[in-house]
């Protein structure tokens, strides 16, 4: 069994007792423990349940490479699934519980799978569940969901905070390690502003942990010299507990801060995003050792060699009395030598290699009176939710068991892999080492720059240096190297001096025994999370999957929540194995950010809740508020759709606002209409090219309704133009189109008539805007006094500037209801205080304000198109029979030239009519109308759709506007539209003008 | 992420403070042009792997619109310039050829 031992464990506070409880059960570990080591010391071997077999797994590894130990943390709005225990730090009253099991973790029904696994192999969910069709909506894809996912998703809303944090430096240095460390010093000494980044608690990486000494003395002391130099430069920041999660274009990086997960009751966001941009990375991102392929490799207590000695020295923990080692390298005689340093026994060193001479990590390992067996390896693990024992054989045989050895745990090392992602993030190219039986950064393919120079340098062993010797050469030139791509002098110093053991080479080991049966293969885990062993990626290379992303998809090697750390380069060489071709041939799979999963809450930051979006508020907000406001997005604005008093339904509201304009007087808050002044000596050529209808001969003093189209042809905005003067327009746009248009016109004025003299300016936000509209409207203004807005002053399309009851406006008098209506335009500032006073006048007036909704109807009466209703970027002024706006005089205006293509003159095109339901109902809006046929593929033939319908309590019945072929010439023509409630309408086709054709309501 | 340099305000920036417009250097056609010159202008562009000119707007600085030479291979960018003019300048033609010897674009070489 696994536990606490009496002595050692570097990274602990034995002082500090600290509780938890992993499913329902208390236990007890100490301040300094991670969840998995903790676990190991309470003898919780078996941590979860496999991902598709449900087979048991336990603790793999003691870093962020860990497949298995995904576990549930926290509760409510504090819980978390698939939260690494390797990578957790243990701290007081932690809750977790184990996934992906039922109904327990010791007995769970799902294991069922596992005796079915010959059933189950690569592509099963392709193969088994395409037919028949009707079957995967409701029975396969329910038995699946239910079945698999890791963990459960979170129900309660995330009562943490986070935030974003934006850093520059000269250099980054991403990892902590040895090399990290030194690469930071020899960049910082030059001079270079240096952040470094280390993803665990602790400086120094797994240096300390293994053997070796710099400068004649232990790894650990010059680590902690190290740091202390470094916090004590100016120019250096140090961050622990913050991961490189990603390297982006032009140095930029984001970088993944956990704050307050060692400590939940601290103040505070939980998680920091930084958003780095540096000038130089370095890459000090260490190695991860490699599983070897062997028959129940994934019993629990099976663990990387490197986390067997992480555990003993780091944290006081014995995987088990007796270890059984199993490699093809030197370095997992250092675990066998820490196991029997800490009194622990180890049976055996199955070694896959066959040496002609002992080096020195062998010797001293059976000077320790450790037993080896040269060419050996594991035939299977004996065992099922524990190791009891291994079987061995020969490694260059077929699995004949020669020995059984009892045993509690079995350490394995297949190698190193440098960890690559970060370099690879962003272009860094990769190459095949044949001695190490890895890939490497190419250091002469690095990811290059906004000035095409290389911005990524790789240090120490994810350069593919494993000697602490070469790590410290290498991370100190890395360091200077950095430092001076980003402009700094360096005096070089020389590197310190290291001392490491000579290992002789490792023998690639693939597949053991390396001529393993069915049988054995079938059991041989290669990605662990998501339970693909070797034979399913055989499979896949003998079903034609030889591509490595499409053998990845097909089994789903690599492409679990670890992204395959410990699997891709066992997969990708059984891949090349059963492709007979090279491993570089077969290449890798694309390395994606992030490193190890961040959490969604750091990637929001700030932005939740009401900082989300902000919205757009008029200077009358507020009262609409208090006023019964509905209300209603629109662009970033939101603008009320009706005013809903007491007792009543919006609907009702709409109806009553709608009709007291025409009855009596309306109040609408039209400061969203978005207002851009284009002036200058060109201002009137230049508009003459931006709307379809002539600008330049209007009049100061003078409005036009105008349209703007895009050089498509297509009908993007329109809205009222007022002369100010000879050089000024005001042109007013749709709610939501003011920036979309400013944008527009700027393109056009800088990018293609840029010698016109003209500027122009969004004052949107500058006024307060308010349109007065109903019979009563003249005598509302009058009421306030002030200026004169009779008739004769101030007629149908004309504005002036004045007050009115005390303040300064500009009041213009146009209509977009078809009523006498003044869009009275005062300082943002003033916009209440005008409203209230207009509010105050109109009591006597039977005045209302109305919403957008009442606005729309009238609107409609009045056959007005309203752009995203009428438009939705395929229509054009001509279908709308707007012609009358589309100047002949002009030779050019954008959309002009489009406008002439067939298809735009093409008779066949939707025109605008209106339409009326035979019995009085109102359309569904978007409803289609149907002719006869069909197409060519098969699909029943249109002729029509509705635009924009309504009822009308004007016209007490239901208006409609819609585009129909032809449509203008079959006034009178009764239509069919199909609604989606299974009826179908009758609607006649009419003018779109269904009030006041005559437009004698406006013009008085 | 990119980062651009603004021709107008010098202002070195992160490409979020931008926003991309687009190939540069189009020749508008407007009435009287013909059917293939209106369809060249109006849809037909470059998909260049490597040399590439482009429009740009300091869109959250100065809004000015501006042109950027850059490679579409490795993003390395040869310089920025002014929109207001009709082909690039010719230190930037000088850049791209001692960066991308033999490189061509449309009609530039």
């Amino acid at each position: 069994m696994s536990t606490r031992l009496a002595t050692g464990g570097r990274l602990l506070n034995k002082e500090k007792a600290v509780r938890f409880t992993f499913n329902g059960q208390q236990m007890r570990g100490f301040e300094g423990d991670t969840l998995a080591s903790a676990l190991l010391a309470n003898d919780q071997m078996l941590v979860g349940r496999s991902f598709k077999y449900h087979r048991p797994r336990g603790i793999v590894a003691a870093g962020a490479e860990e497949p298995n130990a995904l576990v549930n943390l926290g509760v409510e709005g504090k819980f978390e699934p698939n939260q690494r225990a390797t990578t957790t730090e243990l701290f007081e009253g932690l809750l977790a519980t184990s996934q992906n099991h039922w109904p327990s973790l010791e007995f769970d029904v799902g294991v069922i799978n596992a005796k079915l696994a010959r059933f189950m192999p690569a592509g099963f969910y392709y193969k088994m569940f395409i037919h028949p069709r009707p079957l995967w909506k409701h029975l396969y894809e329910p038995f699946i969901r239910q079945a698999a996912g890791l963990g459960q998703a979170p129900k309660g809303r995330d009562a943490d905070t986070y935030e974003h944090f934006h850093a520059f430096c000269d250099v980054l240095v991403i990892g902590g390690g040895i090399a990290g460390l030194l690469a930071a010093r020899s960049a910082a000494q030059a001079g270079a502003r240096v952040l470094i980044l280390e993803q665990t608690a602790h400086w120094g990486g797994r240096a300390p942990v293994d053997s070796g000494g710099i400068d004649g003395k232990p790894v650990d002391k010059t680590v902690d010299e190290l740091v202390s130099e470094l916090s004590d430069m100016p120019n250096v920041t140090m961050r622990t507990r913050t991961m490189g999660a990603g390297v982006y274009d032009h140095g930029y990086v984001l970088g993944y801060e956990r704050l307050t997960d060692h400590a939940p009751e601290t103040d505070g966001p939980r998680h920091r995003l930084w958003r780095i941009r540096a000038g130089h990375i370095i890459t000090a991102t260490g190695a991860i050792e490699r599983p070897l392929s062997f028959a129940g490799n994934d019993v629990p207590g099976v663990m990387l060699a490197s986390a067997v000695r992480d555990y003993v020295v780091n944290y006081g923990v014995s995987p088990g009395d007796r270890t059984v080692i199993v490699t093809n390298n030197d370095d997992a005689y250092r675990t066998a030598i820490a196991l029997k340093a800490a009194g622990l026994d180890v049976p055996v060193i199955l070694d896959a290699r066959v040496l002609p001479a002992d080096s020195p990590l062998m010797a001293e390992a059976k000077a320790a009176g450790i037993r080896v067996m040269m060419g050996h390896g594991v035939a299977k693990v004996l065992g099922g939710k524990r190791v009891t024992g291994v079987a061995v054989c020969l490694q260059a045989g077929e699995g004949a068991v020669r020995e059984e050895f009892a045993c509690d745990a079995v350490a394995m090392s297949g190698g190193w892999s440098p960890v690559v992602h970060l370099w690879s993030h962003c272009g860094g190219k990769l190459l095949w080492d044949n001695d190490f039986a890895m890939f490497r950064p190419d250091v002469d393919k690095a990811p290059t720059g906004a000035d095409g120079a290389a911005f990524v340098s790789p240090a120490g062993a994810a350069n593919g240096h494993f000697g602490l010797t070469e790590i410290v050469g290498d991370a100190h030139a890395m360091g200077h190297a950095a430092a001076r791509a980003t402009g700094y002098e360096v005096t070089p110093k020389p590197a310190p001096d290291a001392t490491s053991f000579e290992e002789a080479p490792l023998a690639p080991v693939w597949l053991m025994p390396q001529g393993a049966g069915a049988p054995l293969r079938s059991k041989a885990w290669l990605d662990y999370q998501n339970d693909v062993k070797v034979s399913d990626v055989q499979l896949a290379a003998q079903e034609g999957f030889e591509s490595v992303e499409h053998a990845k998809r097909y089994t789903t090697l690599g492409m679990a929540t670890d992204q395959g750390k410990l699997s891709n380069i066992n997969g990708l060489a059984i891949l090349s194995g059963a492709l007979n071709q090279p491993i570089p041939q077969t290449g890798t799979t694309t390395f994606r950010p992030p490193y190890t999963p961040i959490s969604m809450g750091a990637i929001a930051g700030e932005a939740r809740g009401k900082v989300f979006q902000p919205v757009r508020r008029t200077p009358m907000h507020a009262w609409h508020d208090e006023n019964g406001a509905n209300w209603e997005p629109v662009g970033h604005w939101r603008r009320p759709y009706a005013y809903v008093r007491s007792g009543e339904s919006v609907h009702d509201a709409v109806m009553r606002e709608t009709k007291n304009v025409r009855e009596n007087l309306g109040l609408l808050d039209a400061s969203t209409l978005g207002k851009l002044i284009v002036k200058g000596p060109d201002a009137g050529k230049f508009l003459d090219l931006l709307y379809t209808n002539m600008m330049s001969t209007l009049k100061p003093g003078k409005c036009r309704y105008g349209l703007m189209c895009s050089e498509n042809g297509f009908l993007i905005d329109d809205g009222v133009v007022a002369r100010i003067d000879e050089e000024t327009f005001l042109c007013h746009t749709t709610t939501g189109g003011a920036e979309r248009i400013h944008q527009h016109i700027e393109e056009w004025l800088q990018t293609e008539w840029w010698d016109m003299q003209v500027y122009v300016a969004n004052v949107t936000e500058q006024y307060a805007q308010i349109a007065v509209v109903g019979p009563n409207a003249r005598k509302a203004l009058e009421a306030l006094g002030g200026m004169d807005v009779s008739a004769e002053t101030l007629g149908f399309m004309e504005w002036a500037d004045g007050t009115l009851g005390g303040f300064k406006v500009r009041v213009y008098r146009i209509s977009f209801s078809g009523e006498l209506s003044y869009e009275i335009a005062v300082k943002a500032s003033e916009g209440q205080a005008f409203w209230d006073a207009l509010m105050t006048v109109g009591d006597a007036l039977a005045v209302m304000p109305y919403g957008t909704e009442a606005l729309h109807i009238l609107r409609a009466e009045k056959g007005f198109i309203m752009i995203g209703d009428e438009t939705d970027g395929t229509v054009i002024p001509q279908d709308l029979g707007l012609h009358w706006a589309l100047s002949k005089k002009k030779d050019d205006y954008l959309g002009k030239r489009a406008q002439e293509r067939t298809h735009m003159t093409d008779p066949e095109r939707w025109r605008l009519v209106g339409l009326e339901t035979v019995d009085g109902s109102v359309l569904p809006d978007g409803a289609y109308a149907m002719a006869d046929g069909a197409n060519e593929n098969g699909q029943r033939t249109m002729q029509g759709r509705v635009t924009s319908s309504y009822h009308s309590p004007n016209l007490n019945r239901g208006i409609a506007m819609g585009l129909v072929l032809h449509g203008p010439e079959r006034m009178g023509e009764v239509v069919a539209f199909p609604g989606t409630d299974g009826t179908t309408y009758q609607a006649k086709i009419v003018s779109p003008v269904f009030y006041d054709p005559e437009g004698e309501k406006q013009n008085v | 992420m990119l980062i651009l340099t603004c021709p107008y305000c010098g202002v070195t920036a992160e490409e979020t403070e931008f926003h991309a417009g687009g190939e540069a250097h189009l020749k508008r056609f407007g009435p009287g042009s013909s059917d293939e010159d209106f369809e060249t202008y109006l849809f037909m562009r470059e998909n260049p792997k490597g040399v590439h000119f482009e429009r740009w707007r300091h869109v959250y600085g100065c809004g000015k619109w501006f042109h950027a030479a850059r490679c579409t291979t490795t993003l390395e960018v040869f310089g920025t310039y002014s929109a207001q003019v009709t082909e690039p300048p010719q230190e930037i033609l000088d850049t791209i050829s001692e960066k991308r010897p033999g490189w061509a674009w449309r009609d530039l070489a």
